[in-house]
């Protein structure tokens, strides 16, 4: 009974990480400029990695493999984010700049109605 | 980030015999193969990576990791697992919407009184979570890049929450 | 099920190099490599066990190792160059 609680638990993440993974491809394909793709490429980096890898290390249980599963995903966590960053300053260095505008004291300001027409 | 390549402290035998074990550890589980050749180069090699971690300055950095913030560790990542989740659903709500309604903003944050390893994790928990990346760490401000405007005043609540500590932390 | 979701990495990888070949600058093509490399660790890990071959589980662990020198190698190299040719621009 446990078994197939964990069967579907770990089918269920599984489906879901590789429908994470896809919507971050099609994200980096859709998405203008190069620091928006950055934030679909953390989608699959993070989200999905996570829910594949739980997936397979349900399926695993508890021996060898759960464990090294268990490390390359840490790993994966760990140096992602880097990778990430490393990336992103790179090309802010080399003078590519982000079409983006700043976030000026939205506090301070809450009414200023450039910003209103974004808020949903 | 060079800066204190020269400058080498009192290095515990803590730690330096704790990265030992847990490479020795590493090595033993993944080889899978206990023939004495193998067995002394892994020896060998484990003790190269010490050496080259303390030449590194590894080791001078980690002071602030204390035992209390290992303690704190599975709140931190606990929260950030729900923040992980929160948020890649609505980059993904956003990235399947026909019209793409993202709006790009670029926010600095301010820590001044953080160490450079606290730093190191702000850093790579925001850019962990989609939506947001960190961009630059300059001194002591971060520049971040979220994907709408949105995620951006998120953000930068919940720095004021991790300022008056009301949100886990690992220090 | 392993086949569905190396599928949709395999289809992921696909999207990434057709970014890898349209990106206008060279941080987007490094970017979609970086993203092929980790779903490349990925689909290993899936791959050991839909043929039910742990020892893919090592390839995996040396591929992301490889994937993360790589991409901070490349990014070394180009920012090199870029600080070569425009060193008046930034400090």
């Amino acid at each position: 009974m446990t078994n197939l609680v964990l069967d579907i638990l770990s089918w269920v993440l599984l489906c879901l990480g590789g429908g994470f993974v896809l919507i971050g491809g099609i994200g980096s394909l859709r998405l203008p400029g190069f620091y928006t793709r950055l934030h679909s490429a953390s989608l699959t980096d993070t989200m999905a990695t996570i829910l594949i890898f739980t997936g397979i290390i349900i399926q695993a249980g508890f021996s060898l493999a759960a464990f090294k599963l268990l490390a390359i995903m840490v790993f994966l966590l760990i140096t992602g984010p880097t990778a990430s960053y490393a990336l992103a300053n790179a090309a802010l260095q080399s003078g590519l700049k982000p079409d983006a505008d700043a976030l000026d004291e939205s506090q301070a300001d809450p009414k200023n109605p450039a910003e209103r027409e974004d808020v949903e | 980030m060079n800066k204190r390549l020269g400058q080498q402290g009192a290095v515990g035998p803590l730690q330096l015999g704790g990265l030992f074990l847990l490479l020795l550890v590493s090595w033993l589980l993944w080889s899978g193969i206990y023939k004495p050749l193998l067995l002394w180069l892994g020896l060998f090699s484990c003790l190269l990576s010490v050496w080259l971690a303390k030449r590194m300055g590894f080791f001078d950095h980690t002071q602030s990791l204390t035992m209390r913030s290992l303690l704190r560790l599975p709140a931190y990542c606990w929260w950030l697992l729900v923040e992980v989740i929160k948020s890649s659903l609505a980059v993904a709500r956003l990235v399947l919407s026909p019209s793409l309604p993202i709006s790009p903003t670029v926010v600095e944050l301010i820590a001044t009184d953080e160490s450079d390893v606290s730093k190191v994790i702000l850093g790579n928990s925001i850019t962990l979570s989609p939506g947001t990346v960190t961009i630059d760490v300059h001194e002591d401000r971060l520049l971040v890049h979220c994907l709408t405007k949105k995620g951006a005043r998120d953000l930068l609540q919940q720095e004021a929450l991790r300022r008056s500590s009301k949100r886990p932390g690992l220090d | 099920m392993y086949f569905v979701v190396s599928l949709a990495i395999l289809v992921t990888m696909v999207l990434a190099l057709v970014r890898a070949l349209l990106g206008p600058s060279v941080y987007d093509r490094v970017l979609a490599v970086n993203m092929f490399g980790t779903k490349t660790v990925l689909l290993l890990s899936v791959i050991a066990f839909l043929f039910g071959r742990p020892d893919f589980l090592d390839l995996a662990l040396a591929y992301a190792l490889i994937n993360l020198v790589g991409i901070l190698a490349v990014l070394e190299f180009f920012q090199n160059h870029t600080r070569g040719t425009q060193e008046h621009e930034h400090d």
